[in-house]
């Protein structure tokens, strides 16, 4: 396991120079780099999917070190699922680039995207491995800075170096929080190894455990995009390449998952019952304002970046009930929980970066993000629309794919959470519920839009109508992508054992004889006489249906079937300019949640007889983003003022400056004696 | 599994044929309160008749999700038909899944009906669709407030725990948490079957329609298999609503002379509520659109305060 994570990790680096050097040969350095990344990540599978299941976690430790910062990776069974959902993703990922990245060629330095792109899957590699926290903060450095630059890899639109700016900048805050909080369980330890950080925070005072929780839960957060720490992410991940932000999207959020899992339940022992309220009170607002959000975008990946957020928040919900049911003393009730957020956590790598790369292609094919301008793709683009669907039908919730299995555990393990306690607290956890009922279900009246906009009725725009299906090797990286989110669907109660070594690593105990019943056709939530359910006996149901039903009679009925124009309640001529727009649909969730939205519209129209009979229309609508508006705007004129203040005393003048340096040298020097 | 398969196809049967009839008898019966005479109450079924025997048209603008619509919406609807006890307690399907994946089920069928709305770009399509899927989001916290209300008394989220948990005192469903769930419930029934006063079920004017504008571009055999589903789901939801609440006459199984009594029982029941949805129909006017927010916000704050009296009483 060891040589084929390391050779992995070899075969990244590889692909990152060797792409980098053939950078004039574009076409050689987009297939050197796409396999390298595909190469990669299947070695990296395969290791990752070994040590999960395997007894003891792999060790490898890279020589030239010193006491206190060493190279130590270690493959213990969390590490290893993120591992295999970044391998998964990757592969897939990497396969689409062949063909994503061929438009490309000539245009853009594709030697530096490779070099950029393998060395993020690697910086990932080692942060869901690294085993130091010198060692991991390097690798989350590396990440954060391959992540920027492969943002702004388009960076002739000045959109995009805005956004990578901003994504550095909030990326950097974030790391600054986790160093403190590193340094703070250091102080404790004097070392920097993540073995000897184990059930450390919870030997702490309760002050500084509170301390180090908010440093961690806040650093972490901003990279998995938890609101309100959010506001890098929409902007992020519309104007990078779609691979990337598929990845991005997919696992690079991820990463603070991890940091989260990692800390949570690794560092702290039994924390205290405010963590995980808080935690769970942050998901319940990332969950909302993510979707609330995604319903007002337009813009096809800037929606699906809003569902990041929205999907998070709804991690987050699972691990703050982990924890309540940890500092409550329920340890079979915190696995439930934590499989519904390790396992949602999963199912939205996948769905999403299969939603993304569905996006990338329909935009590679229309050359428009907004999806008021797509429309029709069904016809032009079929296996992208299916593809697609299917990750709309998964995101949404739906039965029987993978969306509704995460879902439907993080219900049970809510509604279990009522009976824990006697106190109030107890009333978080169906509030919570049914705001992820709220949630799911906007989540699906959104991803209607989206589907339906882009993809059905006529092409709004000559480019839409003119638009072609994808090369065949991009259509086969989402076509996996879907037929693992219909497997992690219907083979589910297949998945749910893997996640024994994580809870036993954890929580100490193993779920999933209690969690798999009906031998394996059924899925319970493990409390006495739960309720069960069954996705493969539901995708059974609809295939017998379908095949004992609706075929004989469709045979039959296809004779009687005409096709003619849309009746449309008589009006004639069917136009793109009658369709139910984005705008539109959205409109009623616009009007009643304005009290979050603040939308303003302006319409100016212009008649020369009558106001009934206008000669053109202009129409404008847009709502207030509330988190830049009232947080983020302030907090940037306050840092602006305070800098301009200290302009003062950049003189520019090289003698200031070698006195200040004089100055500054004298201060140490004096603090150095004293201590 | 022999007997599973047969209580299966009984409640199927019993879904088939009971759910026009159910949709008959409240037309009929809101015909009299408006001292009309009424088609009569069997007209569903010749409308179906009627409509499985003609031809369709299918728009040209429309795509392959316009055909698979009708059948994904009549197979998800009875799938989650099986799952609830409707003479039995046992529901047949009970262990494919409980009032979740009821709900999640009935959801999957408006996706794709959302999903065919739009499909055809005709526009009252689309506003259907927009109007559905707020509606039906936002009366989804209020429903799960009451469900979780339900399923801590019961302990579980299957359907059949629920019901044999209301089995034992028939007379619980007066305690206060359980009222105000069932009023909840009843608010969101409205809602999610598209009665007065969210939605009118017998209009075709496009200022107030919802579910019918969805549908509006079917014809023939589909479209009499959307309005079937639409039976269906309304008998469901219904069933949901009074052996979770009322679970008078449920058998312990569907086998012996049980059946009838339980099958007696539950037109009994049935015919009780459709009386209550013919009265509110007919003493409501619709409400404007953006007027359902509040009506949904009353079934969240009912489905609240169930759970607080939970702990309360």
């Amino acid at each position: 396991m060891a040589v084929l994570f390391i050779s992995g990790i070899v075969v990244w680096l590889a692909g990152a120079v060797a792409s980098l050097a053939l950078w004039r040969l574009p076409v050689i350095a987009r297939r050197v780099a796409c396999s390298a990344a595909l190469a990669g990540s299947l070695l990296d599978l395969a290791a990752s999917a070994a040590s999960l299941f395997s007894a003891s976690p792999t060790f490898i430790g890279i020589p030239s070190g010193n006491p206190v910062f060493t190279w130590a990776i270690r493959l213990d069974p969390l590490s290893a699922y993120f591992n295999v959902t970044l391998a998964v993703l990757a592969a897939a990922v990497s396969l689409y680039s062949f063909g994503y990245l061929k438009e490309m060629e000539g245009r853009r330095n594709l030697g530096a995207f490779g070099f950029f792109f393998n060395l993020l899957l690697m910086s990932l590699a080692l942060v869901f491995t690294a085993s130091n926290a010198f060692f991991f903060l390097v690798a989350w450095e590396v990440m954060a800075l391959t992540a920027f630059c492969l943002i702004s890899f388009e960076h002739e639109k000045e959109k995009t170096r805005s956004s990578g700016l901003l994504f550095l900048i909030m990326s950097h805050a974030g790391t600054g929080l986790l160093l403190i909080a590193f340094l703070t369980l250091t102080k404790t330890t004097g070392n920097l190894d993540f073995a000897s950080f184990h059930l450390l925070a919870s030997r702490m005072t309760p002050l500084e455990q509170g301390a180090v929780f908010l440093l961690f839960l806040f650093g972490f957060g901003v990279k998995a995009g938890v609101v309100p720490l959010h506001i890098w992410l929409p902007e992020a991940h519309p104007v990078s390449p779609s691979n990337v932000s598929a990845l991005m999207s997919g696992i690079v959020i991820k990463s603070g998952i991890y940091g989260m899992a990692r800390v949570f339940f690794d560092f702290y022992g039994t924390p205290a019952l405010w963590m995980g309220a808080v935690v769970l009170g942050l998901g319940v607002i990332s969950a909302l304002v993510g979707v609330l959000y995604a319903l007002m975008d337009h813009d096809l990946k800037r929606l699906l970046a809003w569902h990041s957020i929205e999907n998070i928040g709804i991690i987050l919900i699972g691990f703050g009930a982990a924890l309540m049911f940890r500092a409550l003393g329920q340890a079979n009730l915190a696995a439930l929980a934590l499989i519904a957020a390790l396992y949602h956590t999963f199912n939205h790598a996948m769905f999403k970066g299969l939603l993304f790369l569905g996006a990338g292609s329909a935009v590679q094919a229309t050359g428009t993000r907004n999806m008021e301008l797509m429309g029709g793709l069904i016809r032009r683009m079929p296996i992208t629309a299916l593809c697609f669907l299917a990750g709309a039908v998964a995101i949404s919730g739906l039965p029987p794919l993978n969306g509704f299995v995460s879902e439907w555990l993080t219900y049970q393990a809510l509604l279990a959470g009522f009976g824990t306690t006697q106190s109030l607290t107890r009333l978080m956890f169906p509030i919570a519920g049914s705001m992820l009922a709220l949630t799911a279900a906007l989540a699906a009246a959104c991803f209607v839009k989206a589907f339906a906009i882009p993809f059905l009725a006529l092409p709004r725009s000559p480019e839409a109508a003119e638009a072609r299906e994808v090369s065949l090797v991009m259509r086969f990286a989402m076509i996996a992508l879907a037929v693992v989110c219909v497997a992690l669907g219907l083979g589910a109660t297949g998945f749910i054992p893997a996640f024994d070594p994580i809870t036993q690593q954890a929580l100490g105990v193993r779920a999933s004889s209690a969690l798999v019943v009906a031998h394996g056709w059924a899925m319970s939530p493990g409390t006495s006489h739960g309720g069960t359910i069954s996705t493969t006996g539901m995708a059974l149901f609809f295939l017998l249906a379908g095949a004992a039903f609706a075929l004989p009679l469709v045979l039959r009925w296809r004779r009687r079937i005409a096709r003619g124009p849309a009746w449309d309640c008589g009006l004639p001529a069917l136009t793109a300019d009658n369709e139910y727009t984005a705008t539109a649909f959205s409109k009623p969730l616009r009007m009643i949640f304005s009290a979050l939205y603040r939308p303003r519209r302006e319409i100016q129209a212009e008649y020369e007889v009558s106001p009934y009979y206008p000669s053109s229309i202009r129409f404008a609508s847009e709502i207030e983003h509330t988190f830049e508006k009232r947080l983020y705007n302030p907090l940037r004129d306050r840092i602006m003022a305070v800098a301009n203040r200290m302009r003062g005393i950049q003189a520019g003048s090289i003698n200031t400056y070698l006195a200040y340096i004089f100055i500054t040298l004298i201060l140490l020097l004096l603090f150095g004696v004293r201590l | 599994m022999m007997e599973r398969l047969l209580e299966s196809a009984s409640q199927l049967f019993l879904l088939l044929l009971l759910s026009p009839l159910v949709t008959g008898v409240i037309r009929t019966l809101k015909a009299r309160l408006q001292t009309r005479r009424g088609p009569g109450i069997f007209q569903p079924y010749r409308d179906l008749f009627k409509l499985f025997s003609k031809g369709m048209v299918i728009p040209e603008t429309a795509s392959w999700i316009f055909s698979a619509t009708p059948w994904i919406v009549f197979f998800s609807t009875i799938l989650a038909g099986l799952m609830i006890p409707m003479v039995a307690a046992d529901a047949p399907l009970r262990l494919f899944g409980g009032v979740l994946a009821v709900i999640y089920l009935l959801g999957l069928g408006r996706f794709f009906l959302a999903l065919a709305g739009l499909d055809s770009g005709s526009s009252f399509g689309g506003l259907g669709s927009s109007r559905e899927m707020t509606i039906s989001a936002l009366a989804e916290p209020a429903m799960m407030m009451a469900i979780f209300t339900v399923a801590i008394g019961a302990g579980s989220t299957g359907l059949t725990e629920i019901a044999g948990a209301a089995i034992g005192q028939n007379w619980r469903f007066l305690a206060p948490a359980q009222m105000f769930a069932f009023a909840a419930l009843a608010l969101v029934l409205i809602a999610e079957t598209g009665r007065i006063p969210v939605d009118n079920p017998d209009t075709h004017l496009e200022l107030t329609m919802i579910h019918e504008a969805m549908i509006l571009e079917y014809s023939g055999p589909y479209l009499a298999l959307l309005e079937w589903a639409a039976s269906i789901k309304q008998l469901v939801l219904m069933t949901l609503l009074i052996n979770c609440f009322w679970p008078f006459g449920l058998q312990p199984t569907w086998f012996g002379f049980g059946a009838a009594q339980g099958i007696a029982w539950l037109v009994a029941k049935l015919l009780l509520i459709s009386c209550a949805i013919v009265l509110i129909e007919s003493v409501n006017a619709k409400k404007r659109l953006f007027r359902v927010p509040e009506l949904l916000a009353v079934a969240f704050t009912l489905g609240s305060l169930a759970l607080i009296s939970t702990f309360l009483f």
